[in-house]
């Protein structure tokens, strides 16, 4: 086993050991706290760009299998563990995670001390950097390689991740509802969450226009997941005012959420080192009930979360904040059919606290329907 | 929704005497109850028949009784104190069989006490076992098959449905007491007739075996306002057919892929909503086939466990505390988190590190005593580490045990003695562990030892890495900076 290297941009190295794929990749540094699911998250398109830091010490337990893939393969950029496992033991597993990894050439670094790298990226915030595994280069010629890789902040990489051309998931039992769900980084626990409560999802490229959207006579518009920077989706934006303008029931999740925040008029921001993981308290301030809920997301939306504000669409209210920091995690509008959260109700990985919130997209949907 | 102002005294029921399946976790839980109500400024009355416990001391109770623990006794004790509520959920099986008894002689009506923690009717749903089978059933869960009976005949003829081995529980007893493993009919005779003497109610329950089943328990609390978190998922290194008190045990969940374990964490949560406890922790606990993933649900207990107590080491999050701070009006958002200091109780801990329970045996000390582990306990302690890897935690506990023998050493071992090992280790005793890691040494291979016992090749697979640690250490050649990290992040010292 050779030696491998987690260079942080600020000049700061942990030396491990190569694990997964060999050579050099580079990304955004992001820690993931979920003690289950990591292949969940491997699969997770909003990873896009970003190198994982899993918290849990023992990686790779269960394997890998196909049922629990959010998308058709791995978009960690790097993956960085303590301990991965040398024994897969789960009746499901259908491949060891580190042949996965090498299949589908992701390089990881394993043996380095997680706990040390967390409480880096929690004080110095979320920063680039790279994995240098089996490659005999200098310290300096990494951290120079590093700081020459893109910042997180203005990348815009829905086009990587979106889907070339729409695809149908249809409806379990009888079709009451058709949702285009405009793919932004979807993860497949959504479509399916959907089909499952009656709707036929057309999943659309992320940037189909209104008049395509209209084509398919949707009862609603959803937005997904997805990577990158939301302040560079300018024309996602617009496409939303539109379906705002045209009065189409709108729910939004995590980039989803940013997305239509933006169009209502808000800004979006940089958290210090993000929210990832399956263990967020939020409250839901109109029943002051607590879920317990999942997360990845590394902007966040600027609302005012006391009282209304107004927007062109109408007076709106910030519907969910994060207990932990006070973070805005959910909005709705009072006078059209749109609301939206922050954190993931489709959870794979994660509870299903927030489940509810799809019924609440179906009830808008037929309140829409029969008015 | 804050503290409710109508209580101005509560009497604690303690768990009484120090018994195997029943020992100081909860004089510390309920220590840690009085604590908080005299926090709040609420009159403690205390009653616990154990004068040696800490709760008993003057400073933790307004009036400390140090009586029987009978409803006829508390009964008195009420009528004298007065107070507005009981609290029974932090005692024990003990404290709770009291409140049931108290609710049958309908002395809490009589003096218009209530019960604050689990009600009576939660109390039954959650210990009854036929109640707790429909609710699982209602819940969309699965129970192992089973069949209730009263009397031997009953017995007799219900295992003709069921086949051997078949597991004797009986209804309303703690720590596993009366229960066993048949695997014949002088067995069960044995086994059922003492399990029809134990129970409060003459009842035992004959259920399918699930023998060898991955074993996990989750520690769930819930709120006045419905919110839930699950504290702690803990698994079983050995699978079941040893009670949980005499198993290993690993929190959080080594072998389960988040699908899993969100079925059992949903499940849990719609148990606790439908048993009804209100407020306060409870642990539930689960079968998972290791051949398909088949769920069942084993059992629940409505207060806080022996469990609660690992749990709340294991992650830092006080279950017993703020099991009472619910029980007298808060909700789980209201109370802060006690390692952070600015976030809510409200969220669910998350680990990088791994914790492992051992249990400390005693059997020199009760000559006549069998040291078969079964279902009933037999451990009278326990030992648990921190780490961060299962390897290295595991290690540090059972040095911890302060016994020679539970350290794992490396001899040689022939063939005929692996064998007699990968014999041995099929009945679950106080080394199996250490016979599975000298089988290993040996040369057995993890699919061996794992039809001889059940235990997760994942385990069988870290144990194996200790050897081959220990393997490399035993060469000769200098000791290196990173052979010493290696040998100590594996839990040499």
């Amino acid at each position: 086993m050779s030696l491998a290297y987690l260079v942080f941009d600020d000049g700061r190295i942990f030396e491990g050991k190569s694990w997964g794929a060999t050579g050099k990749v580079f990304g955004e540094a992001v820690f993931q706290t979920g003690m289950t699911g990591y292949q969940e998250t491997l699969t997770d398109p909003s990873y896009h760009h970003q190198i994982v830091i899993m918290t849990a010490p023992h990686i790779g337990n269960t394997g890998m299998n196909d049922d629990d893939n959010e998308s058709s393969k791995i978009w960690v950029a790097g993956f960085v563990v303590r301990n991965p496992t040398t024994l897969t033991s789960n009746w499901r597993s259908q491949n060891d995670l580190e042949a996965e990894l090498v299949s589908q050439q992701i390089v990881g670094i394993q043996g380095v001390d997680t706990r040390a790298i967390t409480r880096h990226v929690r004080d110095r915030g979320a920063m680039r950097v790279g994995i240098f595994s089996s490659l005999d280069q200098s310290r300096e010629e990494m951290v120079i390689e590093v700081r020459k890789a893109p910042l997180m902040a203005g990348a815009f990489l829905v086009r990587d991740v979106s889907t070339p051309t729409k695809y149908i998931v249809p409806a379990v039992g009888k079709k009451k509802f058709t949702v285009a769900a405009i793919d932004l980084g979807i993860k497949a626990a959504t479509p399916r969450m959907l089909s499952q409560r009656g709707v036929e999802v057309h999943v659309m490229p992320y940037d189909s226009t209104l008049d395509e959207i209209k084509s398919i006579n949707p009862d609603g518009v959803f937005l997904s997941n997805g990577p990158g920077d939301p302040a560079t989706m300018s024309a996602t934006i617009e496409l939303v005012r539109s379906v705002l303008a045209a009065e189409i029931p709108i729910f939004g999740i995590c980039f989803g959420h940013q997305i239509l925040g933006r169009a209502l008029g808000f800004e979006t921001y940089k958290l210090q080192f993000g929210h990832r993981g399956i263990n967020q308290p939020v409250l839901d301030k109109n029943t002051g009930k607590v879920e317990i809920t999942a997360h990845n997301h590394g902007f966040a939306l600027e609302a005012p979360t006391q009282g209304q504000f107004t927007t062109v669409y109408g007076q709106g209210e910030v519907t969910h904040v994060n207990l932990n920091d006070g973070v805005v995690e959910g909005l709705q509008l009072l006078d059209r059919p749109a609301f939206s959260v922050q954190y993931h109700p489709e959870a794979a990985a994660g509870p299903h606290d927030a489940a509810y919130l799809f019924d609440r997209f179906v009830e808008l949907m037929a309140k829409k329907v029969s008015v | 929704m804050p503290l409710d102002t109508s209580i101005k005294t509560v009497l604690v029921i303690g768990s009484g005497p120090i018994v195997i399946g029943q020992a100081c976790e909860f004089d510390y839980s309920g220590t840690q109850a009085c604590r908080v109500l005299r926090a709040e400024g609420i009159r403690v009355v205390l009653v616990n028949s154990n004068p040696a416990t800490i709760m008993t001391d003057p400073e933790f109770a307004d009036a400390t009784y140090i009586e029987p623990i009978t409803p006829e006794i508390i009964e008195q004790i009420i009528a004298l104190e007065k107070p507005d509520a009981v609290l029974a959920t932090l005692g024990g099986q003990t404290a709770l069989n009291a409140a049931i008894g108290l609710h049958e002689r309908g002395t809490l009506a009589k003096y218009g006490v209530k019960l604050i923690g689990a009600d009576v009717k939660a109390i039954e749903r959650g210990e009854n076992r036929e109640l707790f089978r429909t609710i699982v059933e209602k819940v969309g869960g699965e129970s192992a098959k089973s069949i209730i009976c009263h009397t031997m005949n009953e017995i007799i003829a219900a295992v003709q449905n069921l086949n051997y081995p078949v597991v004797v529980r009986p209804s309303f007893t703690m720590g596993g007491l009366g229960s066993g493993i048949a695997f014949n009919e002088e067995e069960l005779r044995q086994i059922a007739g003492a399990g029809l003497r134990h129970s409060p109610t003459s009842e035992v329950l004959l259920e399918e075996s699930i023998l060898g089943w991955k074993e996990y328990e989750l520690e769930v609390m819930r709120d006045r306002k419905d919110n839930v978190v699950i504290v702690c998922s803990i698994e079983n290194l050995d699978p079941m057919g040893v009670h949980t008190g005499d198993s290993i045990t690993v929190a959080p969940a080594m072998t389960l892929t988040d699908v899993e374990y969100q079925k059992l964490r949903n499940l849990s949560i719609d148990i606790i909503r439908e048993v009804g406890v209100d407020t306060g922790g409870c642990n539930i606990q689960f079968a998972v086939n290791p051949l398909n993933g088949r769920i069942i649900v084993i059992e629940m207990n409505p207060r806080v466990s022996r469990s609660s107590a690992l749990a709340s080491k294991a992650t830092g999050f006080p279950i017993a505390k703020i099991a009472t701070k619910l029980a007298i009006g808060y909700t789980l958002d209201e109370i802060k988190n006690d390692i952070t200091q600015v976030t809510p109780a409200s969220f669910e801990p998350t680990l990088d590190y791994v914790v492992v329970k051992v249990p400390r045996f005693a059997f020199e000390k009760f000559a006549d005593a069998d040291p078969r582990l079964t279902t009933t306990m037999k451990s009278v302690g326990e030992a648990m580490a921190i780490g961060r890897s299962f390897s290295e935690t595991l290690m540090k506990a059972l040095r911890s045990l302060e016994r020679s023998e539970a350290i794992f050493s490396w001899p040689e071992i022939d063939v005929q003695e692996r064998e007699r090992l990968l014999v041995s280790m099929q009945i679950p005793t106080e080394y199996r562990l250490q016979q599975v890691q000298k089988a290993l040494w040996a040369g057995a291979t993890i699919e061996q030892v794992f039809s001889a016992t059940k235990i997760d090749p994942w385990y069988l697979r870290q144990i194996e890495l200790i050897n081959e640690q220990a393997k490399i250490l035993a060469e000769p050649g200098e000791l290196t900076m990173d052979l010493l990290c290696d040998a100590k992040s594996q839990g040499f010292f």
